[in-house]
């Protein structure tokens, strides 16, 4: 009983995470449908055994065994138990109490989401590994033209990836105009971050990006900036792994609210 | 709980060693052992009451929700939470998944289809349940009550096995990240490829003779031999959510710490010594458990370590790590995991290594 309980609540808990934007916190966008189709899956799941072991079974009592093994251990489920036995029964006390421990685990990552609703992956976790952008990554590749537009609007992944790699030549004399949040760089200085996701959270690693220019200062870590400006070809290494981080050079930043998907 | 493990495992290894009906089997009989072994746990359960306990922590914690939250907030704490849902969020499709796919061979695919499908030998059943891995996209959640499934049905262990090592590692979506991870290094899918095919044969065989059947306590399903084959499936299924994905929590949770405590600059100081890269990279693979999608971007990432370091995490990270381990320990038995992991970790990170300099 409790384990299906815990499993419809476990349901429950990722159809809504799904069902809003919140999964996008912790996997990729292309998960959802089949986030959605495993949570209903899990609910009915459960519900279809609760709806065994619940409804009466008539045809049960033919088969010999003795109805009243259980009963009187077990008065609280009496109600239950006396209309349950044989194969039914034997379900039955599996169910309340063999796997019941391993079950309440399931709660955790439940509860996570319901109540705590962890953030994204922020400066904390940028600080903890290197640069994704790593020298092995070079391959000779034409980047295509920046989208149009004045900024041209593009991704601080894209932005690092042709300032590293095409050293810039695909920027050009243009504009750009980036978003991600501030953290520390090797210096101490604020630096933009950004964090990728192949699959999940567990695999996200940042994207490091140096701010020259008209940077932006006295910012909190995790404050979300969206910043405008042109390539430069400064470089700085990050002291993790010992990859170069490219830096941009600002014209002006503004203070944005969070994007609904914080990762590229 | 204790009490009812000889009785399991005797009966596991009698189905292992050689495929039965269970019809056979008198179902009083079973009942009757059944009855026995739970009978002082029965009784505690009957008074503890198990949905009032979950009603409980329920309004409990919703009371404690605003001191749970600031406790969580520092970014450690944080991080560590996000990692541990997102580890778990992210395995649920494919959890649910394998859990159908293997209630699905619980109870509809009739046993004598896998003695008809596989080679009677065990010896050649390995590397055609191995290659089999090729068809099943998805990562290592789902594989594990899959092949406890398998050997329920009377699929010999080794194979089943082979089939749990192989799946996760060689099937298409994995191999197609892993070319996109190096697009550079082409020659690292087929290295990931042959490599995990060989660990997880040599596995398979090496299970055929030093391998012990009675190792392996699958934990007592519901006897589903008696119930009708609706009712059969969702049971089976419910069983296998509850029993794969608790102790898949512990496994998240495990990687969840790890992740936010090592930090990744300790691993520069290991990367220019080759035999230590080696060891760290796939002590690493088992410590992040990271889905086996995603590993080769993960590894593309860890630039400083030569590709026979970053091999050995393709290859150990799909079959031991510690979420795997876990599950193991749960759907097989801790007697089972307890040798099963070390051996597997040794022989992937040899092989690794072999196929690092033959191929890289």
């Amino acid at each position: 009983m409790a384990q299906a309980c815990v499993m419809i609540f476990f349901g429950a808990a990722v159809l809504r995470a799904s069902v809003t934007d919140l999964y996008l916190r912790y996997v990729k966008e292309g998960l959802r449908p089949f986030l959605i189709a495993a949570s209903l899956l899990l609910i009915v799941a459960a519900v279809m055994t609760l709806w065994y072991e619940l409804r009466p079974h008539t045809d049960a009592l033919e088969d010999g065994s003795n109805p009243n093994d259980h009963a009187g251990e077990n008065g609280r489920n009496s109600a239950e138990q006396s209309t349950s036995v044989s194969t039914a029964d034997e379900l039955h006390d599996e169910h309340s109490h063999h796997e019941l421990r391993v079950a309440w685990l399931l709660l955790l990552p439940a509860l996570g989401l319901l109540l705590v609703t962890p953030p994204a992956l922020g400066s904390y976790a940028a600080g903890q590994a290197g640069t994704a952008l790593t020298a092995e990554q070079d391959y000779d590749y034409d980047y295509p033209p920046l989208p149009a537009g004045d900024p041209a609007t593009t991704t601080v992944f894209d932005y690092a990836s042709r300032a590293l790699f095409d050293k810039g030549q695909s920027i050009g004399n243009r504009r750009v105009q980036l978003t991600g949040f501030i953290t520390p760089g090797p210096d101490g200085q604020p630096i933009l971050a950004r964090m990728i996701l192949s699959c999940c959270a567990a695999d996200g690693r940042p994207v490091k990006l140096g701010m020259a220019g008209n940077a932006p200062t006295d910012l909190a870590d995790d404050t979300w900036v969206q910043v405008t400006g042109r390539y430069t070809d400064r470089v700085t290494r990050d002291s993790i792994n010992d990859e170069e981080i490219p830096y941009i050079d600002v014209e002006s930043w503004r203070q944005v609210t969070a994007p609904k998907d914080p990762y590229e | 709980m204790a009490a009812s493990e000889p009785t399991t495992s005797s009966s596991t290894s009698t189905a292992a060693d050689a495929p039965r009906d269970a019809d056979a089997t008198p179902p009083a009989l079973d009942a009757a052992q059944h009855d026995r072994d739970h009978r002082p746990l029965f009784a505690f359960a009957g008074r503890v009451g198990s949905v009032e306990i979950f009603a409980a922590v329920l309004l409990l914690l919703i009371f404690l929700r605003d001191p749970l939250a600031r406790l969580l907030s520092a970014p450690s704490l944080a991080t560590w939470t996000t990692v541990f849902v997102s580890v778990m969020v992210q395995a649920v499709p494919f959890l649910v998944f394998g859990v159908l796919l293997s209630a699905v061979i619980a109870v509809f695919v009739p046993r004598s289809f896998w003695a008809r499908a596989l080679p009677k030998h065990p010896a050649l059943a390995v590397p055609v349940a191995s290659a089999a891995g090729v068809v099943l996209p998805g990562c290592e959640c789902g594989a594990v009550p899959i092949a406890g499934s398998l050997i329920r049905r009377g699929v010999t262990p080794a194979a089943a096995l082979a089939f749990l090592l192989a799946a996760p590692a060689i099937n298409p979506i994995v191999l197609v990240a892993t070319a996109v991870a190096f697009p550079d290094n082409p020659e690292m899918v087929l290295a990931r490829a042959v490599a995990s095919l060989v660990v997880a044969m040599v596995m398979g065989w090496l299970w055929l003779r030093l391998g012990r059947a009675d190792w392996i306590r699958l934990p007592r399903r519901p006897d589903l031999d008696g119930l009708r084959r609706g009712e059969a499936f969702w049971s089976a299924a419910r069983h296998d959510v509850v029993h794969a994905g608790g102790f898949l929590v512990i496994g998240a949770m495990a990687a969840a710490t790890i992740n936010v405590v090592v930090p990744e600059q300790w691993l520069q100081t290991l990367a220019d010594q080759p035999v230590l890269s080696v060891l760290a990279l796939a002590g690493l693979a088992v410590l992040l458990s990271i889905c086996s999608e995603a590993d080769a971007f993960v590894a593309a990432s860890l630039s400083q370590f030569s590709l026979t370091a970053r091999l050995a995490f393709l290859v150990v990270g799909p079959m031991v790590d510690l979420k795997l381990i876990s599950m193991q320990a749960g759907i097989f038995g801790r007697r089972f995991a307890a040798r099963f992991a070390p051996a597997t970790f040794t022989v992937a990170v040899a092989v690794a290594v072999i196929t690092g300099m033959v191929l890289l």
